[in-house]
């Protein structure tokens, strides 16, 4: 379990799943697919999916082969398989991530949804938006926003209970 | 030129000679061990205290590559070589190119070695024309030109009864004949000892039986013709056997192993090295073992260098593709001082493997240090090591399994008919 | 110079070339399966690429034919969005009397990132990737698609990630290996990988002149009678019979080789009843393997070629980002 990290008010998890759930109900269509980024992502989306008032197919996508820093990272052991169990050409889409940062992962999951068919619309809800974007991307739907400084980390975890937590790690530890 | 070599340890496994001593040599020859002869003023001395003096060696498997193959090495960067290996004396295989099947070149090698004044080379003749196992040499023709005996080089002769024509025909006249005992299609495509490493690295292999079959057909054909015949490069544990039990009989049977044997097996291919690329194989280690074994209890003669230069061009290919062969001169002495250092085998019987017993093979005096005998002789470091490299190597062939090993006895001073032809 | 350490693992341990699976440690080839997963689904999708290889350049370098393994390593690197180059060297630079390694030279030149070799010497891999490294050159890749005798390490793979798929637990597997083992870099490279994940019965079947010496060396038990051998086991491995090889002092006609080894359902009946059917390809029908058993529904013969593509992309992807 990460350590809390001192100087950063990090919310309750299960709180800022509440409050993007409340705002996802006044705007999200009825029939949008959830996909969630894995593995944070992909917990919130189920979570989501019954939290959110309509009939939302959830899928789950892994943006490892989609990364940009594949060149001076190399691959990381553990991909796992993208399941999108629906037709995402023409589907209305709300992609899902724990947090938001420099914004890369959520172009590599956009580039990676495209690669399974044109959507009509994607989305973008996370729970935690900590700033410090590196491109143009900005989310619709948000559950909380914390400050926090950059050699940090912020990790979702979930308990055996399946409740959801926030942590603060050292960037570059596992 | 008179020269006194001071106070060295003189080993001379012709007396079993082994005792601190002064040599004095004059004339190219040695005039007297022990105390000087009267009136003996020297130009010129050696300091050999702690180091040994024995005889030059001789090599009974040196490839001068001269005619032909100059790309790989030349009589002159081999001669250097041999020298500077404490090697007096070597016999040279005829797989030339072209062979060494007619008296002109024969003598022209002879001729050329002369002037290259340093080791003295014996040819040894092709047993059939080309190596072609078909037509027998004009062998008297051959000798009378300077050769010592007749092989096929690394050729087989398939044919049987061309094999027993060649002996009979050589025993007719008392030519010895020397023998690399592999059989013509039980090695064919092979690259490696038939066992586990072959297996597991996928490399074509050599059964042992290719050798203990032309072997066994060899001494039988010897039996029958009564030929002088010298076994060369022994791998097999099973043909060291064979050939205690011939010697038993005493049938008139000399055989040789090459030095790399002793010390290295398939193990040292590791992945594919092409410096292990060896006719015969490495074999395993039993074989190593029965080898060493062999030699230490009189059954194996001589250590040879099997010396093969081969250019970097022929070696970094895939093994498979790689030509067999490694140099050898500049590492007979010092293999076989390894050998008998960690075998307990006495200074004086491990150098009779490489200096008496190689020189009674070839049928020529030399090996000796006796009062009278040529002076060729060699003056080494026995507890100084030197590191295998590149660029330690005075032979056109820098490619050898050795590389970047250390090895004991080092060559300080080599005397050919009493002159000074080598000196570190 | 050829070492004694085996190139393809750095000094930190990692995985640069891919050249056997002799002396991989177990994890790392159930990290290549488990990476191979999620590349299977990608050629389900509409869009069958991924763009992790984007702007690399690998070159197909064939010293030997083979369409079908050069096939599946260009659509692997091709999925992972590489330029790929094929070479059959057989029919240009070697036959003019160019060395391997001045082959590899002159591709280096081209700034190459990736060779994918195959090459009818053992070891011919090892030899490049020894020599990009002696010559400064350790940010290309090899992959072995084939050397000699010797190895075929992504066929390996993709025999364990089949095996895998089907019968999940190694450590409790009998596994049959049938046929010409003597002169299969196959059957080589899945012993290999098979001991090292901890199979505790492999068994090598065929007559002692297609079986190489001491092979017992390798891990595995030696049956010269298929019935017998074949008796219990889980995994029926085929190896292809090369067509000079089927009459000649090796064996007298391939009809004795079918009569003695060739898979037959009356024969498969002795394995267990859910065993599977495999074969690297391409198949002898009627020479190694019988029409309805190939085609049967114990045969995954087909699923390994689709498994062969992921595993591919594992490999190359894996080993083009270390």
């Amino acid at each position: 379990m990460a350590a809390e990290a001192p100087g950063i008010a990090l919310p309750d998890a299960e709180e800022a799943l509440e409050a993007l759930a409340a705002r996802m109900r006044a705007g999200v269509a009825h029939g949008a697919a959830f996909v969630g980024i894995y593995s944070g992502g992909a917990w919130i989306a189920e979570r989501l999916a019954t939290l959110v008032p309509g009939d939302h197919a959830v899928g789950y996508i892994d943006v490892s082969f989609y990364r940009d820093d594949y060149a001076s990272k190399g691959l990381k052991a553990g991909a796992r398989r993208s399941d999108l169990p629906f037709d995402v050409a023409g589907a209305t889409i709300v992609l899902i991530d724990d947090v938001l940062y420099t914004g890369r992962s959520t172009r590599a999951a956009i580039n990676e949804l495209f690669d399974y068919g044109r959507p009509a619309a994607i989305e973008l809800a996370v729970l935690v938006d900590r700033g410090g974007r590196e491109l143009p991307i900005e989310p619709g739907y948000v559950g909380a926003r914390v400050a926090c400084a950059r050699d940090l980390s912020i990790v979702l975890s979930r308990g055996e209970d399946g409740r959801l937590s926030l942590g603060v790690e050292r960037a570059g530890e596992p | 030129m008179r020269i006194e070599i001071r106070n060295g340890r003189v080993v001379d496994p012709a007396s079993g000679t082994d005792r601190t001593a002064s040599v004095f040599v004059a004339d190219g020859k040695i005039a007297a061990v022990g105390a000087a002869p009267a009136g003996f003023r020297a130009d010129r001395t050696i300091e050999a205290s702690g180091l040994v003096v024995a005889p030059g060696l001789v090599d009974l498997n040196a490839r001068l590559r001269e005619p032909g193959l100059e790309h790989k090495a030349t009589l002159d960067s081999e001669l250097k070589a041999a020298v500077a290996g404490g090697v007096t004396r070597l016999a040279c295989p005829p797989d030339t190119d072209p062979p060494l099947d007619e008296p002109g070149l024969v003598e022209m090698l002879k001729q050329r070695a002369r002037l290259a004044n340093r080791a003295h080379v014996h040819p040894v003749g092709a047993l059939t024309v080309g190596l072609a196992g078909t037509t027998l040499t004009e062998m008297g023709e051959l000798a009378d030109a300077g050769c010592v005996a007749y092989s096929q080089g690394d050729v087989p002769i398939a044919d049987t009864q061309v094999l027993l024509r060649a002996m009979q025909y050589a025993a007719t006249f008392g030519h010895r004949v020397w023998l690399r005992p592999q059989d013509a299609y039980l090695a064919r495509g092979g690259v490696a000892h038939e066992g586990e490493i072959a297996t597991r690295l996928g490399l074509p292999a050599v059964p042992s039986c290719a050798e203990t079959v032309a072997i066994g057909t060899i001494l039988a054909l010897a039996r029958e013709t009564g030929v002088r015949v010298h076994l060369q490069r022994l791998s097999t544990a099973e043909g060291v056997a064979m050939v205690r039990e011939a010697k038993r009989a005493r049938m008139p049977v000399t055989c040789e192993v090459a030095a790399h044997h002793l010390h290295l097996c398939d193990v040292d291919i590791g992945w594919f090295d092409s410096q292990a690329r060896l006719d015969p194989p490495l074999r395993g280690t039993r074989d190593r073992a029965a080898l060493r074994a062999g030699l230490a209890d009189g059954t194996i003669d001589v250590v040879s260098s099997d010396h093969a230069p081969v250019d970097d061009d022929a070696k970094q290919v895939p093994f498979g593709e790689a030509e067999a062969g490694a140099t050898g001169l500049e590492l007979l002495l010092s293999l076989t001082l390894k050998w008998a250092a960690e075998d307990g085998v006495s200074l004086v019987d491990a150098l009779a493997r490489v200096t008496s017993a190689p020189a009674a093979v070839l049928g020529v005096e030399a090996g000796s240090l006796g009062p009278g005998a040529a002076a060729d002789l060699c003056v080494f470091d026995p507890s100084a090591w030197w590191l295998v490299g590149q660029r330690s190597l005075a032979s056109q062939g820098r490619n050898t399994p050795f590389l970047g090993h250390e090895l004991p006895g080092r060559v300080r001073w080599t005397l050919v008919g009493g002159q000074v032809v080598h000196e570190a | 110079m050829m070492g004694k350490r085996n190139p393809q693992l750095d000094a930190d341990g990692k995985l640069v070339h891919l050249l056997t699976l002799e002396g991989l440690p177990a994890e790392t080839i159930v990290s290549i399966l488990d990476t191979a997963a999620p590349f299977a689904s990608i050629g389900e999708r509409e869009v069958k690429k991924v763009p992790l290889m984007r702007g690399k350049a690998v070159f197909n370098l064939f010293f030997e034919s083979s369409t079908r393994t050069r096939t599946t390593f260009e659509i692997a690197a091709k999925r992972l969005s590489a330029d790929v180059i094929n070479l059959n060297i057989g029919a240009s630079s070697t036959s003019k009397g160019e060395s391997l390694l001045d082959t590899i030279d002159n591709l280096v030149a081209m700034n190459a990132d990736m060779f994918v070799v195959r090459h009818g010497q053992s070891g011919a891999a090892h030899l490049i990737a020894s020599h990009l490294q002696a010559t400064g050159k350790p940010h290309v890749h090899v992959v072995n698609a084939g050397d000699g005798r010797h190895g075929h390490p992504t066929q390996g793979l993709l025999d364990l990630y089949t095996i895998r798929h089907y019968k999940r637990d190694f450590r409790a597997l009998s596994v049959a290996i049938v046929g010409d083992v003597l002169h299969s870099r196959v059957a080589r490279s899945l012993i290999h990988g098979l001991t090292t994940l901890g199979t505790p019965d492999v068994r090598v079947i065929g007559p002692k002149t297609l079986l190489p010496a001491r092979v017992e060396g390798m891990g595995v038990s030696v049956h010269h009678d298929m019935r017998e051998g074949i008796a219990g086991c889980d995994v029926v491995v085929m190896l292809r019979l090369q067509n000079e090889r089927m009459k000649g002092a090796l064996l007298p006609s391939s009809g004795e080789f079918f009569k003695h080894y060739g898979l037959t359902a009356d024969k498969l009946a002795r394995a267990k009843p859910d065993a599977i059917v495999m074969h690297p390809g391409p198949m002898n029908r009627g020479v190694e393997i019988d029409s309805p058993v190939a085609d049967g529904e114990r045969s995954v013969i087909l699923p390994q070629v689709t498994f062969g593509i992921a595993v591919r992309m594992a490999v190359m992807s894996m080993i083009a980002g270390a």
